[in-house]
């Protein structure tokens, strides 16, 4: 098995390539209002002054959800890949607004709301000769040390 | 405070074609017949018609009935607005009444949808193609979210999201023209598939067809074809405010604001001139059973929060305090998108009527309330009422 490089399914979402991906959002100047992914205007206030603004990579879960079952077109795994079931939430970034976000974890006994989470990136699939990535929430389960650092 | 009685507007004729699948029947066909029932239930002919409105969303352009009903040259307006669109109808007609324009008007809302979970190119929903190309862009992960995050929030068990689609599947059982017309137990709804936690599949409703079709008539002409007359005392339609959880939102922000269901069903008590506590029976947007619970507390029905004891005790029940979709709602009746909003208007029409056989609340109810709700974040509420 080769290992492919890889590439966001989208640029501007989040910085990359990094160690530490970080999304990218934007916050408005005049509100103080913070968007994901980042915009020219503020949909809250309709001002301009905005400026790309990069997101705190832990937070905790707000709400969550299984997607178990293949989604329709547009969906964009292809067909003879085999789908498995993911998890979709609302991460809360403190004090900056609630990213939806695939996770990492799709079994629904071990998510909760208010447990904290941390921004990494999952493989979806092939295009050409890349590994297409996107963003994506892991929970961060208590004991466990690997993510101590930071 | 209400209008004066120049001004006010009466449903006077209700027709529907059975919800369901009807390989082989067309949705205009289905829309004719509504109208030709509701026209027959009013006591007047097509010919008599002056103003017409008609909505649907995926199964053409509903002013094609004409070619059936009569061509009249009868001004007919179409409409395209998703959950919204009998809420449209209604406004669209309403406004010509009262306007003068017409004293007779007739709106049609239908649909005949493929099986399945809808679905839509992304562009035409103002959604970025990535975001759909990673699996994020489907209502029933919406709703979920929402209501799980509504439970944790409010106290709401899952015990109380199985009653609300058993309930459903009930009052279906007595309605002749629903869908899903067995009635299935808690532990069976509460048990089977997982389709997006906490909703499993009985929880939710599906796409399918039929037809709505109601007469409206200015108070003087209900007045003069000497007809019973339930008045449409308000209609009001708004777009999601920044800040609410809507589907295919990439981030929602911290403040939290209310869904438009909650504008919208202010703006409607306010033009009725009545509130909350006047409603005698409710008709909301029950597409997964959270929705209707949600609901009843978005529109001020009850307190957020009070629907867990309301539900447990039987208080939306036909014989409750405060009976909530009394035709089965969603659940039960499928969702033709074009006709769910027209539906709701029927059901309370019959059951202000006394007319709503097996599944008729008692106690004479006098107001009815009814709301949809959809993406991408549209909500229509009506007051209606026997005087
Ligand atoms: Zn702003």
């Amino acid at each position: 098995m080769t290992i492919l490089p890889q590439r966001p399914i989208e640029p501007g979402l989040f910085t990359w390539p990094a160690d530490q991906p970080q999304l990218i959002g934007s916050r408005c100047a005049g509100c103080a209002e913070i968007v994901f992914p980042a915009r020219t205007t503020c949909p809250r206030c309709m001002g301009m002054d905005v400026e790309q603004h990069l997101l705190a990579t832990r937070g905790t879960l707000w709400t969550w959800t299984i997607q178990g079952f293949r989604p329709k077109p547009p969906f964009g795994l292809p067909e003879q890949q085999h789908f498995e079931p993911f998890g979709v939430g609302y991460i809360e970034l403190a004090g900056q607004t609630r990213v939806e976000a695939r996770l990492t974890e799709s079994d629904s006994a071990r998510l909760a709301i208010g447990m904290p989470m941390e921004l990494t990136t999952v493989p979806l699939w092939r295009d050409g000769d890349h590994e297409l990535i996107t963003y994506a929430f892991q929970p961060i389960y208590e004991g466990d040390d690997s993510h101590a650092a930071q | 405070m209400p209008r004066s009685d120049g001004d006010r507007v009466a449903i006077i004729g209700i027709g529907i074609y059975p919800h369901g699948r009807h390989p082989g029947v067309s949705a205009a066909t289905m829309g004719i017949d509504a109208i030709r029932k509701a026209l027959a239930d009013a006591g007047v002919t097509w010919g008599e018609i002056e103003f017409a409105a008609g909505g649907s969303m995926v199964s053409g352009m509903p002013d094609s009935v004409v070619g059936d009903l009569g061509l009249t040259g009868v001004p007919f307006i179409n409409v395209r607005n998703a959950c919204a669109t009998g809420a449209s109808t209604l406004l669209a007609a309403s406004t010509a009444l009262r306007a003068g324009d017409a004293e007779l008007a007739v709106v049609v809302g239908y649909d005949k949808h493929e099986r399945g979970a809808f679905s839509a190119p992304p562009e035409l929903l103002g959604v970025a193609d990535w975001y759909a190309a990673q699996g994020l862009m489907l209502t029933p992960q919406f709703f979920a979210m929402k209501i799980q995050r509504y439970m944790h929030d409010y106290g709401i068990s899952a015990s109380t999201l199985a009653k609300v689609a058993a309930k459903a599947y009930r009052n279906g059982a007595l309605n002749p023209t629903a869908f899903r017309r067995t009635p299935m137990s808690e532990r069976h709804i509460a048990s089977s598939a997982m389709i997006t936690p906490p909703l499993t599949q009985y929880m939710y409703c599906s796409p399918d067809e039929g037809a709505v079709a109601a007469v409206l008539a200015t108070e003087r002409k209900a007045a003069e074809l000497g007809v019973e007359p339930i008045y449409l005392r308000s209609v009001a339609l708004r777009t999601r405010s920044y800040g609410s959880l809507e589907v295919f939102g990439t981030s929602v922000s911290l403040a939290d604001t209310p869904p438009p269901t909650t504008p919208a069903a202010e703006a409607a008590f306010a033009q009725a001139g009545l509130t909350p506590t006047d409603v005698d029976i409710a008709q909301l947007s029950d597409g997964e059973a959270g929705a209707e619970v949600m609901g009843m507390a978005e529109t001020g029905l009850c307190a957020h929060g009070a629907q867990e004891e309301l539900i447990q005790q039987g208080q939306t029940e036909l014989d409750g305090s405060l009976p909530v979709n009394t035709d089965g709602g969603l659940i039960a009746n499928g969702e033709p998108v074009g006709a769910n909003g027209l539906r709701q208007v029927h059901e309370t029409v019959l059951q202000l009527r006394g007319q709503a056989g097996q599944r008729q609340v008692p106690n004479d109810p006098q107001v009815g309330f009814t709301q949809v709700y959809g993406a991408p974040g549209v909500a229509a509420c009506t007051v209606l009422a026997k005087s």
